[in-house]
């Protein structure tokens, strides 16, 4: 296996609140090698996008971040901002949720897409205009061309979003990150968006990171998937591994409320009870141990820690696994 | 953009109806018969209602308004009953004295206030916000006599740079011209740029939270990029309008800065139109400023649409 693209090491986050100081990522180390896809999955709240937000650094100003994120040799936490600022969208690019709100509404598409190509690569304005075009049409913009001269509000979500994805592809970059990319959108277009990810993922060989709350989007599409609760990442596994035998009780709880095609109507969603604990008061146990069925006394007492499984690469954080014989099939 | 233009304009005529029946009403419920005021009080009954009845003011009150309203569409807002001069001439005079005036008070507002609420939104809630906010504040709280008064202390009296108080026509001697205009523009400016800074700084924060915002930061373009291009245009709105209201004020002249000052521009018309009772004047002057103010807003909007292309294309 070829060396880690991005490790992240021990990296916690503390966001300062008028009750306190709240751990949004609780000492998470993951890592991801260069043309692989990783999964971060987890509810609203679980730290998932202050975990992408910490590998950007792109952090509120009040946000405490520790630990280091080593990508392609440097740590970006200590890196100057000048450094880091050459090395966004040439190395590290990012695709927002809403494409309503992550596009400029006073600036055409094509301004938005330009200074991007202008900023990083030595292209003058013909050649940037040229590139645009090609990036547009490679998303599946049907009239490139005149899509550059457009303003946001005249495209629709789906298109919105492809032409975030084409400003973030603009520069080649090594690893993009795609923070919840098809939440805000129309069911019919989700696949399709992550269809494009997925094909320009493989065509310019760059590694990606897919935040979501739905195991499902992960399901095909990712090499490995780590399940986020509380800030915490409580299992980790190669994605095939972890359909095949999930081990912490939170994975299966969020598997069995994603709304499946073979269940009879008006079956009851079989949600999680409860809600995730207050991240300004830390529990002393098991964060999922409250909502969890299989929850024991020690769950209460102590924090389990990620430990390996049977199978290598997969860890889980729980002191009463899942004991079933056979997986649960997505 | 034309049909945005048409539309809008189609919202100025019923206001400039509004703005002329308003004139013509505080002009006539004004307490005192014009006629009393042209002969004195010494005049009998019988020539105050032949005068009276000379100038159409024993007819009803909308005819009067009617008849002024025909006259006024033609051009012709009356003569002063005391210096013979017609209202037209007697704002082309003035007017360019506030113009300039307001020109150079806008101006010095602007430079003053949008560096200082960028400077501010950028690093909010630090020293330098803090200590400018205040100032601002400060600044909004003296009246525009007293910084009048200070500054003529400062720069006439004891440093002897400007011109206390004056005016010569730009020309004449354009030089001498613009060193009457500093003290008075800067005494308006000192009251202007913290309404810009607040409203723009206060933008200026909200924008710099939005998403589009972080994507500019991520695709690594440069901070006065992010500051420039990407926050300050969809912040400008607001300043847009300030600006606007600032300058419709000012056409209108300033009473109280002209005074101090000695500027013929239309705040001492008015003033010497008040004292005189002047009615034509004082109606005629203040229809025109109102006009002016309407004028000035109808190019906000249009503005907006400039800034803003949703609004352009009609989304907002």
């Amino acid at each position: 296996m070829s060396p880690p693209l991005l490790t992240i090491e021990d990296v916690a986050v503390e966001l300062p609140t008028p009750r306190g100081d709240l751990r949004a990522v609780d000492h998470v180390d993951l890592s991801l090698e260069p043309g692989r896809t990783l999964g971060i999955v987890g509810e609203s709240g679980c730290g998932k996008t202050m975990l992408s937000r910490a590998i950007l650094q792109l952090l509120p100003k009040k946000a405490k971040l520790s630990g280091r994120v080593m990508f392609d040799g440097r740590d970006l936490v200590r890196l100057a901002p000048e450094s880091l600022r050459r090395l966004r969208a040439r190395d590290l690019a990012v695709v927002f949720q809403d494409p309503m709100t992550s596009l400029n509404p006073v600036l055409t598409i094509g301004t938005q897409l330009m200074e991007t190509i202008q900023e990083h690569l030595e292209l003058d304005v013909p050649a940037a205009r040229k590139r645009s075009i090609e990036l547009l049409a490679a998303v599946g913009i049907p009239a490139p061309e005149q899509r550059l001269a457009q303003y946001p509000h005249q495209c629709s979500g789906g298109m919105r979003q492809r032409i975030a994805i084409a400003i973030a592809l603009s520069c080649e970059p090594k690893l993009l990150i795609a923070d919840e990319p098809t939440t805000a959108l129309d069911v019919t277009i989700q696949a399709q968006i992550l269809d494009l990810l997925a094909r320009e993922q493989r065509r310019r060989h760059m590694a990606m990171i897919i935040i979501t709350h739905d195991l499902g989007v992960v399901a095909g599409r990712a090499d490995e998937v780590a399940v986020m609760y509380a800030g915490r990442v409580v299992e980790r596994a190669p994605t095939q591994a972890l359909f095949k035998r999930m081990h912490m009780p939170y994975t299966e709880a969020l598997l069995a409320a994603i709304p499946k095609l073979e269940t009879a109507p008006h079956t009851p969603l079989p949600a999680i009870s409860g809600r995730p604990p207050d991240p300004t008061r830390p529990l002393k146990g098991c964060s999922f141990a409250p909502r969890c069925r299989y929850a024991a006394g020690r769950c209460h007492a102590a924090k389990p820690e990620l430990k390996s499984a049977e199978i290598s690469g997969h860890l889980y954080a729980c002191f009463h696994p899942i004991q079933m014989a056979e997986g649960m099939s997505a | 953009m034309v049909a945005f233009i048409a539309r809008r304009f189609l919202y100025v005529v019923p206001v400039l109806l509004a703005v002329s029946l308003l004139t013509f009403l505080i002009a006539s419920l004004l307490p005192g018969d014009l006629a009393y005021v042209i002969l004195g009080d010494q005049a009998t009954p019988e020539k105050v209602a032949a005068l009276r009845h000379d100038m159409g003011l024993d007819q009803p009150l909308w005819w009067r308004y009617l008849s002024w309203l025909g006259h006024v569409l033609q051009g012709d807002l009356g003569r002063s009953f005391r210096t013979g001069q017609t209202v037209l001439q007697a704002v082309s005079e003035r007017i360019p004295v506030s113009f300039e005036l307001m020109l150079m008070a806008e101006f010095i507002g602007l430079l003053i206030g949008v560096p200082v609420a960028i400077a501010c939104a950028a690093r909010a809630g630090s020293a330098f916000d803090r200590f400018m906010t205040g100032s601002a504040f400060a600044m909004l709280s003296m009246p525009s006599f007293l910084v009048a008064i200070l500054l003529i202390y400062l720069f006439a009296v004891e440093l002897h740079w400007l011109p206390a108080t004056g005016y010569v026509p730009f020309t004449e001697e354009p030089l001498a011209n613009l060193r009457f205009f500093v003290l008075p523009a800067l005494t308006l400016a000192l009251a202007e740029w913290p309404g810009i800074m607040r409203v723009l700084r206060s933008d200026m924060i909200a924008t710099l939270q939005e998403d589009y915002i972080a994507l500019a930061k991520a695709k690594g373009l440069k901070p006065s990029r992010i500051l420039f291009v990407h926050a300050l245009k969809p912040s400008s709105l607001t300043l847009v309008t300030v600006t606007g209201i600032n300058i419709g004020r000012l056409l209108g002249g300033t009473l109280i800065v002209e005074s101090i000052f000695a500027l013929p521009g239309i705040g001492r018309l008015l003033v010497g139109a008040i004292y005189t009772r002047d009615l034509v004047i004082l109606q005629g002057v203040v229809l025109l400023v109102a006009c002016g103010f309407v004028i000035v807003n109808f190019i906000v909007d249009m503005l907006y649409a400039v800034l803003d292309p949703r609004i352009r294309h009609g989304h907002a």
